[in-house]
């Protein structure tokens, strides 16, 4: 009786376990179901590379919101990669223990704070200073890019001090003993081996970034074009699916699926690349 | 030329320092300006009285409801999912084929921007299985959402139980199950509690994947299938469509307010497991 009780409890286990993953099979599923046979009968040359966006007369070509998500997303990286990579060293190099212990759940404290907060902070705060110090319309490219970087911090540096703490000490001490300053010891020896480490941080960074939809609507402005400066107003495609999706019907929404689809697999590449760089830091220890 | 390792090492402390600083002024910049702007708006009477004219004046009472109701709905069906998963993940198997493509699949799951959660609870919550836009749809597509954190945090929770507890309840006679449920799920508990902690912040801070599945409906929601409005959807709204600054603020305000203490709670009790380990 008991034996069996045994058994059944682990097969209740494994099918909890696989209902888990089976959530992640029906989004695939539902999502493109939607979104892959409009693809296919629109024409994927047509949708991807078509700079028509004219849904009321059946144009769907979303090319101007991937060169956008593209750049916002590079934006952001330039804004926040180098900003959270010299954080996460300065805090686990240079920083007395007990106070990176208080600093780092406050810096993941910045990831808890709604996108909604951070689109509302790029308008009032942000877009204002744009347009009086660059001109344009304010909301544009640049804001959306700055807004996403802060909001990339908290995955950039948190990772990133995860992976330099696992370094050896020995290293350290090894470069020490050759008469190396910190520094010297930190980009030669710290920063080599936990390379693949923060590289991994800066591409979740970069997923959450291109994955990013209610701040970006917000700060970006939102008209679809193919910007030429970083002042130009623009709609990345998560913008694209969320501004649209409350009237979409028919051919329309089936578009918007469709731009899911690209999303989707735009980001279990990113997630799938981050993966195996985590995975070849661990083989390396 | 060569600079002096004395000088690069200055250097390299100014600007690694300057950027953490950055960070953490911008931080407390953003947290400072709405509480300093919504505070005033924030009170007793704003969280218990209900909107007027779209939100233009009166309170924030039924949102606030929704902010409860949504992230509760979404706990109680993620948890028991999520913790039986890192369960059989940490003691039912071994490193199989078939735990490796669970991993997998958490780990996408989790990496899946909110607007494709909210997508697919549309097109399966809402349209497929006909629950219209409802508390029930947002909730369930929140619980798919959550699920990845509260298998990951379980799983560290579970596997952070010293392996001797298990080997003394095994040398007593009980079965697999029996340690399972007296020994390390009692153990691991502050640990599971922090994740579901960490994914309540997370679903009431959430506004794409809420509002094609909720709704925005400003009525005092009576049944699971009525629409609801959450607070960042509110908030969301009133800044958007420009309704009104000062009532974005207090709910701004509220929503920070709130999601703080979610997260310094969190973080409270995972101290707490920390220091009770070591």
């Amino acid at each position: 009786m008991k034996l069996f009780g045994e058994k059944a409890v682990r097969r209740i286990l494994m099918v909890t376990a696989f209902s888990a993953l089976s959530g992640l099979l029906l989004i695939a599923l539902f999502i493109l179901n939607e979104g892959l046979p409009f693809i296919f009968k629109y024409g994927i040359k047509e949708f991807l590379f078509s700079s028509d966006w004219y849904p009321h007369l059946g144009k769907f070509g979303i090319y101007p919101m991937i060169v956008a998500s593209l750049w916002v997303t590079l934006g952001a990286m330039i804004v926040g990669a180098p900003l959270g990579v010299f954080g996460a060293i300065f805090l686990s190099e240079y920083t007395p223990r007990p106070v990176m212990k208080i600093i780092k759940p406050t810096i993941e404290l910045l990831a808890a704070i709604p996108s909604v907060v951070y689109g509302f902070i790029g308008v009032m705060v942000l877009a204002p200073i744009i347009r009086a110090n660059f001109g344009g319309p304010g909301l544009s490219l640049l804001a959306a890019s700055i807004i996403l970087g802060i909001m990339i911090l908290p995955t950039v540096i948190s990772i990133s001090i995860d992976s330099i703490l696992a370094v050896p000490q020995s290293y350290r001490e090894g470069s020490y003993a050759l008469g190396a300053t910190t520094w010297q010891t930190t980009h030669m020896v710290t920063i080599k081996a936990s390379k693949s480490g923060i590289i991994a941080s800066i591409i979740l960074g970069l997923g959450r970034a291109i994955g990013e939809t209610m701040a970006v609507i917000m700060v970006a402005g939102n008209s679809v074009n193919i910007p030429n400066t970083p002042l130009d107003s623009v709609r990345t495609l998560t913008a694209n699916i969320a501004l649209e999706m409350s009237y979409a019907t028919g051919m329309h929404r089936q578009a918007l699926f469709a731009t899911g689809v690209v999303l989707l697999i735009v980001i279990i590449i990113l997630n799938s690349l981050a993966s195996v760089a985590i995975r070849k830091r661990m083989v390396k220890r | 030329m060569r600079i002096h390792p004395r000088y690069t090492q200055r250097g390299a402390v100014v600007i690694l320092g300057g950027a953490t600083l950055l960070t953490l002024v911008i931080l407390i910049f953003i947290i400072v300006f709405i509480l300093e702007k919504g505070l005033p708006v924030l009170g007793w009477n704003f969280l218990t009285s209900n909107p007027e004219d779209m939100g233009r004046s009166g309170g924030i009472f039924p949102t606030l409801i929704g902010t409860i109701i949504l992230p509760l709905i979404a706990i109680i069906i993620a948890t028991p999912l999520g913790v039986f998963t890192s369960v059989y993940l940490s003691e039912y198997t071994k490193e199989t084929r078939a735990t490796k493509i669970i991993r997998f699949g958490t780990d996408c799951l989790a990496g899946i921007p909110s607007i494709i959660f909210g997508l697919f609870g549309y097109i399966f919550f809402v349209i497929t299985l006909g629950m219209g836009w409802s508390l029930l749809a947002g909730g369930l597509t929140l619980a798919v959402m959550i699920l990845p954190t509260i298998i990951r945090t379980s799983e560290e929770a579970i596997r952070a139980v010293p392996k001797s507890y298990r080997e003394v309840s095994f040398s007593l006679g009980a079965s697999s199950w029996q340690t399972v449920k007296k020994v390390i799920l009692p153990n691991a508990l502050p640990g599971i509690v922090t994740g579901v902690m960490l994914s309540i912040g997370r679903s009431i801070g959430e506004t794409a994947a809420v509002i094609f599945t909720a709704g925005s409906s400003l009525r005092i929601p009576t049944s699971l299938l009525d629409s609801a409005r959450t607070m960042s959807v509110h908030f969301y709204i009133l800044a958007r469509e420009g309704i009104s600054a000062e009532n974005a603020y207090g709910t701004a305000a509220a929503l920070i307010i709130a999601v703080l203490l979610v997260n310094l709670s969190a973080y409270w009790l995972m101290n707490r497991f920390i220091s009770k380990r070591s």
